[in-house]
């Protein structure tokens, strides 16, 4: 593997356990308050915020490059869609409406079995070991966004090269079809 | 309590930014120390714009508050704190209030990672230049909040407007900087982070604009043109075109809030024009590091900062020496020629070795934004302001192809002497090969 790849031992602790407790509760409660609010545009603003919160969580995982990422695309790119949309339905007809999900049950024993899930797999990784979460292996802060370029683009160690195309070409499909359905005359 | 003064000396003498040596208590200062500069360079433009654009326009500018409308900026502030703070009926209080200060938040946070010096950062990101795009792009957020917030017409199409730019236009600015990073990986040590943006210019002996040319050239012109549609200035000030519609976003902010906004924007330029040297003028570096290098020309270009100083200390005194001698204008007389001492004190304290040695970088790094705050100023005073499918035609239809071609030719030429081995020499030979093989 590439040399850079450093154990996470020798990696010093990037910051307290009292920051991934602050981050986990903002994030939790933006959850809470997307799903909610009957404002549209509040709940818009709860995701920015837990999506936000999670960034800064990246950086406490040393991966600055994932960080920088997800403030760009979904926090600064595609919440402001978002809000576009939302900004352009009437707001005061949709606040009257009574919300309505028949789905409760089936809500309830997904969100029960995934739950169940990650508890499973944090007791039987970690071992009693608490937090914040240990990671088995991760990259020294000032390579990480190296790796991943080596990663992607590398002759010799870039895996990921296909892949990265295929989903590059399939957004470009994405886009020349949002064109051509949003436009009569092109 | 000694341990605690152990723990601030240990910093100095450090070759690194606090934030990479992790020393809170200086990261602290250097926050502060940056957030107090940035608010006295805000009120300093403030005055300089009203000024500069006067006397393009054959005018005095603001002359009444202070020697020369120098205290000008200060009556404008309190006027705004003072003024009343309106919200109006219907509006989305919550968002109506945080709307300015995601703006504010945004404009203020990338100055964690401009480099002012090679150790008069706050900090230094591995991610620098990617974090400083991704959050001023957080502030397109505050503007359609803020527009949405108000419940009016006039500002929900303000925001509108004003996103639609700023969030085309940041596409054509993101495909200039990555030419601007790609040359940094000539030497195989790519990198994203300001210091070492700049550190790879002084390594390669040339700016980035220079590098290639004319390709750094055209890569700054389109940063150049973005970054001033981006903050949404003249030529490119349609959200808030005051002379032709009703101010945009921000049409039922008043008071303190809108001077938010204000704040932000100013910031916002300064920001970005820090992006624009960083990347391209060599940021801290002083003029020809490589060429004129030396203790002499060291001993010559740190005498520069003080230089400027008492030279601005001497234009103070020359003006007055110049004021009215009427009785009412002697407190001005003598406040400023009390500013003209203090800026020559500053200038003096800057001769001094210790000092010298540490705002030599941080001088450069500021003239060269101040030349960029002046071009704003400029353009404001003399170009005429874009229609609005204008501004989207130059936006999409030019830069935005020209940023593409150009990250095609710098790749191209980066790597030309792979280029030429691998794919022209192969082809050319397989082509005559070809030929002999049919002949």
């Amino acid at each position: 593997m590439n040399p850079a790849l450093n154990s996470a031992a020798s990696n010093p602790p990037v910051a307290t356990p009292f920051f991934f407790y602050g981050l986990a509760a903002v994030m939790i409660i933006g959850g809470i308050l997307v799903i909610t609010r009957k404002n549209a545009v509040h709940s818009a603003m709860a995701l920015i915020t837990t999506l936000l919160a999670q960034s800064a969580l990246y950086l406490m995982l040393y991966a600055p490059f994932v960080a920088g990422v997800q403030i760009i695309l979904y926090a600064g790119g595609i919440m402001v869609l978002f809000l576009f949309v939302i900004m352009l339905i009437s707001i005061e007809r949709q606040q009257k409406e009574r919300q309505f999900n028949k789905q409760w049950l089936i809500g309830i024993v997904a969100a029960a079995a995934l739950g169940g899930l990650l508890i499973a797999v944090y007791t039987t990784t970690t071992k009693g070991i608490l937090f914040p979460p240990v990671g088995r292996e991760s990259f020294v802060e000032s390579q990480n966004t190296q790796g991943i370029a080596s990663l992607l683009f590398d002759v010799h160690s870039g895996m990921y090269m296909f892949a990265f195309e295929i989903a590059s070409l399939l957004l470009l499909v994405a886009i020349i079809g949002a064109v051509v359905m949003a436009k009569k005359r092109i | 309590m000694h341990d605690f003064v152990q723990y601030i000396l240990s910093y100095l003498g450090s070759d690194k930014t606090p934030g990479a040596s992790g020393n809170i208590f200086w990261a602290t200062i250097y926050v502060l120390l940056v957030f107090v500069g940035l608010s006295i360079a805000v009120i300093a433009m403030n005055w300089l714009e009203r000024k500069i654009l006067a006397h393009m326009q054959i005018r005095l500018g603001p002359m009444r508050v202070g020697p020369h409308g120098l205290l000008q900026p200060i009556a404008d502030a309190l006027k705004l704190l003072l003024k009343e703070d309106l919200i109006p009926e219907g509006a989305d209080k919550v968002v109506f209030w945080v709307a300015p200060f995601i703006v504010v938040l945004a404009a203020f946070t990338v100055f964690v990672v401009v480099p002012f010096g090679p150790t008069h950062a706050i900090t230094d990101m591995n991610i620098g230049i990617l974090f400083m795009l991704g959050v001023s792009s957080l502030s397109v957020l505050g503007i359609v909040t803020a527009g949405w917030a108000s419940n009016s017409h006039y500002p929900l199409i303000g925001a509108l407007r004003s996103s639609a730019q700023m969030v085309s236009y940041e596409v054509a600015m993101g495909l200039a900087v990555v030419s601007a990073i790609m040359m940094t990986s000539l030497d195989g040590n790519g990198t994203l982070s300001m210091i070492g943006i700049v550190q790879a210019q002084f390594a390669q002996r040339e700016w980035f604009l220079f590098k290639f040319f004319p390709l750094g050239v055209i890569a700054f012109t389109i940063f150049a043109i973005a970054m001033v549609a981006e903050t949404n200035r003249a030529p490119f000030d349609l959200p808030e075109a005051e002379s032709e519609l009703t101010a945009g976003f921000h049409t039922e902010y008043s008071g303190f809030r809108w001077s938010l906004f204000f704040l932000a924007e100013y910031s916002a330029m300064i920001a970005v024009s820090s992006i624009a040297v960083t990347l391209w003028l060599g940021g801290w570096l002083r003029p020809f590091p490589n060429l004129l290098s030396g203790p002499t020309w060291d001993l010559a270009f740190s005498l520069v900062p003080g230089l400027a100083f008492l030279l601005l200390g001497a234009m103070c005194f020359y003006n007055t020496a110049r004021m009215p001698k009427h009785p009412l204008f002697k407190i001005q007389t003598i406040g400023l020629a009390a500013f003209g001492a203090v800026l020559a004190l500053i200038g003096l304290l800057m001769f001094l070795p210790p000092v010298r040695d540490r705002v030599g970088d941080i001088f450069w790094f500021s003239a060269k934004v101040a030349g960029f705050m002046y071009l704003y100023i400029w353009y404001r005073g003399t170009f005429p302001r874009y229609r609005f499918d204008q501004l989207m035609k130059v936006g999409w239809k030019v830069l935005l192809p020209t940023g593409l071609a150009l990250l095609i030719l710098t790749a191209i030429w980066a790597m030309r002497t792979q280029v030429w081995a691998d794919v022209i020499i192969p082809a050319w030979t397989g082509f005559v090969d070809l030929l002999r093989s049919v002949f």
